[in-house]
């Protein structure tokens, strides 16, 4: 019961951070100077369009901007209701795009799952190649398997994302017949979910996964590697050998599984910088993930939908954290269930 | 060292059995703290390489326009797309110091790029200490001196030209000027506020290290990238360039401060406990000569350790931002304006050279990281 009143904290606390971090959220989409509506009041009054003014003055009472910011605030975040029925994220209207001129949830719509989709895939593939090879590398340390690892590891960490994917995408088109470009066949665009289109998403993933996993799996790999250096000069390794275990049994009865908790701690440290990096990647790759969307609504200062991308953004880096501190408590009960000191 | 005749080695040093073991190590343990780091840091010779090749790279800044040929917004309009032109050395077996071929260009209207050719019968020497467009050293005192620069009638383009017909090589030199000092403006304002947050909540604790600590739990937990692209868009356009400069530096040393005031508060919340620290309150040293004087002396190396880890992290955010056209804007000059050009498969596949600024950034990335290793391995001189 104690994980569950654990789980439950947890819970909470992320529901707060969340609080603090939409209203971070709105004060940063808010520090641009002017705002969208009126930058758009100001050109259409210049070339004398009067129609145009009537809607976007209507968008502004409609969807409250013409009040105080803290107002702005709390209707968009959807504590109190607003005017005219705009209801707030909470109740899951998260507003209107100036830009595109439709509702934000039909923009995002498809992206949003794709994001969650990349996201997944590149975790997986960071433990996927991180355990195996930082282990190798423990294993085999100081020879030609450790420093060829460590050697792409490093080099993993310092090529910026954006110019790998680029490159990947050329050669992997080159030699392999990879598909550039997007996260699936055109054909399959808006077509319900079906085999085809799953293969043709699976085949597109290939070069972003990789990119996006690279610099993660190589830190990973490097602290995995670390700590299981560190577990095998104790003397319960010696103990096993010297009882005559075989090494591949004994490293993975003993060492590894003392080893393993950062891996899974580390999650919580790594998600942002792969959200981070899943955004630069797609808009490189062109990936029909939120990247895209969130850099035009920046440029544009299109206010509720870039401030919808941050939060969501936000939203999966810390439930990801929040699912990782919770597996680390079941992995290792020795972890105590409140808040983490250090 | 001889070898006796059944083949041991013995060393000729005299020995004295009474003297202990460590006698010799101990003479060096009295050393101040420096050397014994210094010497401890020697050792690690990938850190050692790494640091000298920074330092290289850093006194060279003032000196970008000296070593480049070209000044960063000089257009060659008749060289769109240069490929690098090598420097020879010798002319059909006879040698006569370095010398470049004349390349002209010529439009293919077929596939309607520049086709350029080397004229391989005029070799055209390279003019050393020369006089070419003018720039300022330091940004203090105009020159026109430059290390070498083309000959006459001819080009030197040594990693090619891009798209305005400027030279790559140039402006990969004037490129360091603002990518190398991003990192060091950037974690200065993270060292100021990391110092600052963390040993407030470190020494004081409380209610105030509980809110620091929230704070910098949020911060950690959110991804930097989106946060920087939404920080750096709220710059205004009409800014001059060493403005933006600036900002983006601070805003990229604003999300960076969480990790070094954690390791801060970590620290001082070990170290407040210690005896010299009661005493130099009872003493009557108030909270903030405690903090400076006593205690941030004993781990600002390490902080400097981690300071180096963190710098390569703000270079390769300044080019992801001005990759993405919103940090760093033309007519500046940083590696990540540069790699702009290279941002489509099409300047990847046919003019690979627009991407060179990358090369420059994965070295100073992986020397930021090495020489972060080796001081962090170096700090703690008494360890084995």
């Amino acid at each position: 019961m104690a994980i569950l009143r654990y789980a439950l904290y947890r819970f909470a606390t992320m529901l707060l951070t969340l609080v603090v971090v939409s209203a971070l959220v709105f004060v940063i989409i808010n520090l641009p100077p002017g705002d969208y509506l009126s930058n758009q009041i100001n050109e259409l009054r210049a070339s004398g369009q009067s129609a145009g003014i009537a809607k976007a003055e209507f968008l502004r009472t409609e969807y409250a901007l013409d009040r105080p910011v803290y107002q702005q605030y709390l209707i968009w975040v959807g504590f109190i209701p607003g005017p005219n029925g705009f209801s707030g994220l909470l109740q899951g209207d998260f507003g209107w795009s100036f830009e595109f001129d439709s509702p934000v949830a039909e923009i995002v719509g498809d992206t949003l799952w794709l994001t969650v989709l990349v996201n997944l895939a590149a975790v997986l593939f960071v433990y996927v190649v991180a355990l195996p090879l930082g282990v190798l590398a423990a294993a085999k340390s100081k020879t030609w398997v450790d420093y060829t690892s460590a050697f792409v590891g490093y080099i993993g960490l310092a090529t910026p994302n954006f110019l790998l994917a680029l490159i990947l995408f050329y050669y992997g088109n080159k030699y392999f017949d990879l598909p550039i470009g997007g996260l699936m066949d055109p054909v399959f665009e808006g077509e319900p979910l079906g085999w085809e289109k799953v293969k043709s998403i699976l085949i597109h993933l290939i070069v972003p996964t990789f990119v996006i996993g690279t610099s993660g799996a190589a830190g990973m790999m490097q602290r995995l590697r670390a700590n299981l250096l560190d577990e095998l000069g104790k003397p319960y390794v010696e103990t096993a050998i010297a009882k005559g275990m075989g090494p591949t049994r004994m490293l993975t009865k003993y060492p590894l599984r003392m080893a393993f908790n950062p891996f899974v701690a580390d999650i919580g440290n790594l998600l942002p910088s792969m959200v981070s990096g899943s955004v630069l990647v797609s808009v490189v790759l062109g990936l029909q993930t939120i990247g895209p969307t969130l850099l035009t609504a920046l440029k544009t200062q299109d206010l509720f939908l870039s401030g919808f991308v941050l939060m969501f953004v936000a939203l999966l880096t810390l439930v990801g954290t929040m699912i990782s501190d919770v597996l680390l408590v079941l992995l290792d009960p020795r972890i105590q269930y409140e808040g983490r000191e250090t | 060292m001889t070898q006796l005749p059944d083949g041991r080695f013995v060393d000729d040093e005299p020995y004295d059995p009474d003297a202990s073991l460590q006698t010799l190590e101990r003479s060096d343990m009295d050393a101040p703290n420096m050397v014994l780091v210094w010497r401890k840091f020697k050792q690690h010779r990938l850190g050692l390489f790494s640091g000298i090749a920074l330092l290289i790279a850093y006194l060279m800044i003032p000196f970008a326009g000296f070593i480049a040929p070209y000044t960063a917004n000089e257009r060659q309009p008749d060289y769109l797309f240069s490929p690098p032109q090598s420097v020879e050395w010798t002319h059909e077996g006879e040698f006569i110091g370095p010398f470049v071929y004349p390349i002209t260009s010529e439009a293919d209207l077929e596939t309607f790029q520049w086709k350029f050719t080397a004229d391989e019968t005029r070799p055209m020497k390279l003019k050393f200490f020369c006089e070419a467009s003018s720039y300022k050293v330091a940004g203090l005192f105009k020159t026109n001196k430059h290390l070498f620069c083309a000959p006459e009638g001819a080009t030197v383009f040594l990693w090619g030209s891009d798209r305005l017909g400027r030279d790559v090589f140039s402006r990969v030199s004037y490129g360091a000027q603002l990518s190398l000092t991003v990192g060091l403006i950037g974690i200065t304002v993270s060292f100021i506020l990391g110092i600052g947050f963390g040993s407030i909540a470190g020494y004081f604790g409380g209610k105030i290290d509980w809110v620091i600590n929230r704070v910098i739990e949020i911060l950690r937990s959110l991804p930097e990238l989106p946060l920087w692209m939404a920080l750096s868009a709220a710059v205004p356009s009409n800014w001059g360039p060493v403005a933006v400069f600036f900002i983006i530096s601070i805003i990229l040393g604003i999300l960076d401060w969480p990790g070094l005031a954690r390791a801060v508060r970590a620290k001082f919340l070990s170290l407040r406990e210690e005896e010299y620290v009661k005493a130099a309150e009872m003493m009557g040293a108030n909270s903030s000569r405690v903090i400076r004087k006593h205690l941030l002396p004993n781990f600002m190396s390490h902080l400097i350790a981690s300071a180096s880890l963190s710098i390569p992290a703000m270079i390769l955010g300044e080019t992801a931002l001005s990759f993405l056209g919103l940090g760093l804007r033309a007519p500046a000059v940083s590696w990540g304006v540069m790699l702009n050009d290279a941002q489509n498969l099409a300047s990847i596949e046919i003019y690979p050279w627009t991407a060179i600024p990358m090369l420059p950034i994965i070295f100073i990335v992986l020397a930021f990281n090495f020489l972060g290793d080796g001081l962090r391995d170096s700090l703690d001189p008494y360890s084995s």
